[in-house]
């Protein structure tokens, strides 16, 4: 039983498909990227899975039960692109007024709020207010707020904008080990490099529409040319034959297409043949930078408005 | 509902903790108080005393028309109506040859204004004269003996009272006057306020953007509920304060009045009841303090302060969701917010200008449907409750009015929650009225 389920999910407001039949599933404890260009639908997606929108059709569940935004509300930790916390009030009472509102009793929450500003070293911020905090320390709080009353489902969209190396490490590890202990994590993002580095799984949408769906080597395997690099000196006299083409040649360090029906074995075959001494052989896969501008690349770059007939 | 509760609280803390509450607390019953006082200072001080030059043809005009601290007269000699400026005169009275049982103009020609009380004032002293001057003239009749009438006829003194069936309580018009328009003046200022407040609230909130955080543990209808709620029980606390220094103050006042005028105004309390306050022997000052305290006494303060916790919550839930509806639709412009409040203020401007109608008028017709619908009820209706309840109002059309109001907020708080939820979390174009009633309408 998957943590969270959505089936056929759509919104559809005036002037767009926001969100056009997408159905997606999220394993328990693992780290779920959900990719697209801007305006893709992201949000309202998110919005839709918080309980903050109703979708026009489809379906949530959560842990096999359908989604209750009333009552389930304490099991997500969401934390918007949008920051936003009161500017004038005081943040140790702020951390645990937002705590409370997700249901846990006030020692409770003053309990986890204590702890949390313990781990992540802010017990000083405690009588301070929003307004005295910089951007990036406003993003650690907001961090922190989000997951407070420890949700199993936590939503973090763009979690590390604005903040320096060390504090994205700092988050960084807390997401891996939020997730080690059992919490499934959605993760918004347009970086992709940062994907690749946290997420399991990912889903790409676009224009309202999932095209993308699956663990992120599966999809490196997918999206594969065939690409292999190589070093290798001295290089055998004749490189053009038929089963690759080479693609860039530098200082001994060769990328090459293997061809359709041949395999790195004969590459290498060759190449030993040639009296070359291999020192390098590795496969390219793409990088999800180059599948994510593949992919939406084409289409066009902003995002047209349409009649909705409804 | 346990949610609900959070938001209140938090609602109400950080705003009864706030500085701002306890300067507008003390400062703003400071301030009326010092703003009457002011202005009736200004109003005795500033009666400035007006010369008027008098052509008189009939010639015994000088008799009759005495001057005094107002309006002192000047018969001339050698005065017309071009050079009275120069002998220090505001206005020149020129009273052409009367002849009796025919209408005549007296004209004033002025270089400066006198002022309407003044007009009225100098028409009475004119007609007075005139009829001093037949009596003396068709009777044989002495001036003395006028004024000894005169003085001797002055003795009937009008006294209201309110009929309540089998006993009538002694009712002062004035203090009923100053309690209604006072309550509803009150009224009008606290919606706007606390409705400020409220959308002020809304408006922090969308603006930080603190609402999207909000709303996915809160649904958008309890955190307007909240809100209002919260900012209510602010306003209630106030008021509740503001009694309590009222109180204080009168208790303090009472300290300053000397100590022989206590006893004699209490011992007027004690004798009287019965027989009138003007036969027992006592001086001028104890008769005021007497007539107001027995005033003071016998309003139902009970009645009215209910009423006015009623009409005050009622109006400000009435108002405060469409405050909250505004602010959610307005981005950081401040300015976008002008143009949607102009709907909202207006009725409510409209119900301050009945109220001061209905404060004299109580039981016209005007009055009576503005203190039933729920849009000026609020403001109207505090202006005839302490005229009486069931005399000048009856205890049908109170009920029909707070039935109507309590309706009306449930609808607006309604149908404001609708704009309100989609309102929050919109933002770019604000929306025009045709968006916003779709959204009032929309089903989810």
């Amino acid at each position: 039983m998957s943590m969270l389920e959505v089936f056929h999910l759509k919104k559809y407001f005036a002037t767009q498909k926001a969100v056009d039949d997408i159905s997606f599933k999220l394993e328990q404890g693992t780290i779920f990227g959900l990719l697209g260009p801007n305006g893709a639908g992201k949000t309202t997606l998110i919005r839709m899975i918080t309980g903050i929108f109703y979708p026009d059709e489809g379906n949530i569940m959560l842990n096999g039960k359908k989604f209750n935004p009333d009552n389930d509300a304490h099991r997500i930790g969401y934390m918007p692109e949008e920051r936003g916390l009161y500017k004038k009030m005081k943040i140790g009472e702020q951390a645990i007024y937002l705590a409370q509102l997700k249901g846990l009793s006030r020692a409770e929450a003053t309990a986890s709020v204590k702890k949390w500003f313990q781990r992540f070293e802010m017990q000083s911020w405690w009588n301070k207010k929003i307004e005295d905090l910089s951007k990036g320390m406003a993003q650690k709080l907001q961090f922190v707020i989000t997951v407070l009353h420890e949700p199993e489902l936590i939503i973090l969209d763009e979690p590390f904008s604005g903040l320096d190396p060390i504090n994205a490490n700092l988050i960084k590890d807390e997401i891996f080990r939020l997730a080690a202990n059992g919490s499934s994590i959605i993760f918004s993002t347009h970086r992709m490099e940062q994907v690749e580095e946290i997420c399991d799984h990912i889903i790409l949408i676009n224009k309202g529409q999932k095209i993308l769906d699956g663990r992120i080597s599966d999809v490196k395997q997918q999206f594969k040319e065939n690409l292999f690099r190589i070093t290798a000196r001295p290089l055998p006299e004749n490189l053009s034959n038929n089963f690759f083409d080479l693609l860039t040649q530098h200082d001994g360090i060769l990328t090459l297409r293997i061809k359709e029906g041949h395999t790195p074995n004969e590459v290498l075959e060759y190449f030993i043949g040639g009296k070359s001494s291999i020192s390098d052989f590795t496969e390219l896969l793409p990088s999800l930078n180059e599948i994510f501008i593949k992919l939406v690349e084409g289409t066009s770059v902003s995002r047209q408005f349409q009649t909705i007939q409804s | 509902m346990k949610k609900i509760g959070l938001i209140v609280r938090r609602e109400y803390i950080t705003r009864v903790r706030n500085k701002t509450f306890l300067l507008s607390t003390f400062l703003l019953p400071i301030m009326i108080v010092l703003l009457i006082s002011g202005t009736v200072a200004l109003a005795i001080k500033g009666k400035t005393s007006h010369r008027v030059a008098v052509i008189d043809q009939n010639g015994y005009f000088k008799d009759y028309l005495k001057s005094d601290s107002t309006i002192s007269f000047d018969f001339g000699p050698g005065i017309d109506s071009l050079n009275y400026t120069e002998k220090n005169c505001s206005a020149v009275l020129i009273i052409p040859l009367l002849n009796e049982g025919e209408k005549t103009i007296v004209r004033l020609k002025y270089k400066k204004q006198l002022g309407l009380a003044n007009i009225d004032d100098l028409e009475k002293r004119i007609s007075s004269a005139i009829t001093d001057h037949l009596i003396f003239t068709k009777t044989n009749l002495t001036r003395a003996r006028l004024d000894s009438i005169r003085d001797d006829a002055d003795i009937a003194e009008l006294k209201t009272f309110s009929d309540e069936g089998k006993n009538s309580r002694a009712s002062s018009q004035g203090l009923s006057y100053g309690i209604g328009y006072a309550c509803g003046f009150l009224i009008y200022l606290l919606t706007f306020i606390y409705g400020a407040a409220v959308m002020r609230g809304v408006m922090e909130e969308k603006t930080s953007r603190v609402a999207e955080v909000i709303v996915s543990s809160v649904k958008p209808f309890p955190l307007m509920l909240g809100k209002i709620i919260g900012i209510g029980a602010v306003g209630l606390t106030q008021f509740i304060l503001w009694i309590g220094l009222i109180v204080l103050l009168a208790g303090v006042a009472q300290a300053f009045i000397p100590h022989e005028l206590l006893t004699e105004v209490n011992n007027m309390q004690q004798t009287n009841a019965m027989t009138s306050a003007s036969s027992v022997q006592s001086s001028e000052a104890a008769r005021q303090i007497f007539e107001v305290k027995q005033s003071i006494a016998n309003t139902n303060w009970l009645l009215i302060i209910g009423c006015f916790i009623y009409y005050f919550l009622g109006g400000y839930l009435f108002y405060a969701s469409l405050f909250a509806a505004v602010g959610s639709v307005v981005n950081e412009d401040p300015q976008e917010a002008q143009s949607l409040l102009l709907p909202i203020s207006m009725p409510i401007i409209f119900s301050f200008i009945i109220m001061s109608i209905a404060a004299q008028d109580p039981g016209g017709s005007l009055s009576v449907w503005a203190s039933i619908i729920p849009f000026s009820s609020p403001i109207v209706m505090m202006a005839r409750i302490p005229y009486g309840v069931p005399g000048s109002v009856p205890y049908w059309q109170l009920l029909l009015s707070m039935t109507f109001l309590a309706a009306g907020f449930l609808f607006t708080t309604w149908m404001a929650g609708k704009i309100y939820r989609t309102g929050i979390l919109m933002y770019g174009k604000k929306p025009g009225w045709k968006t916003m009633w779709k959204w009032a309408w929309k089903k989810q």
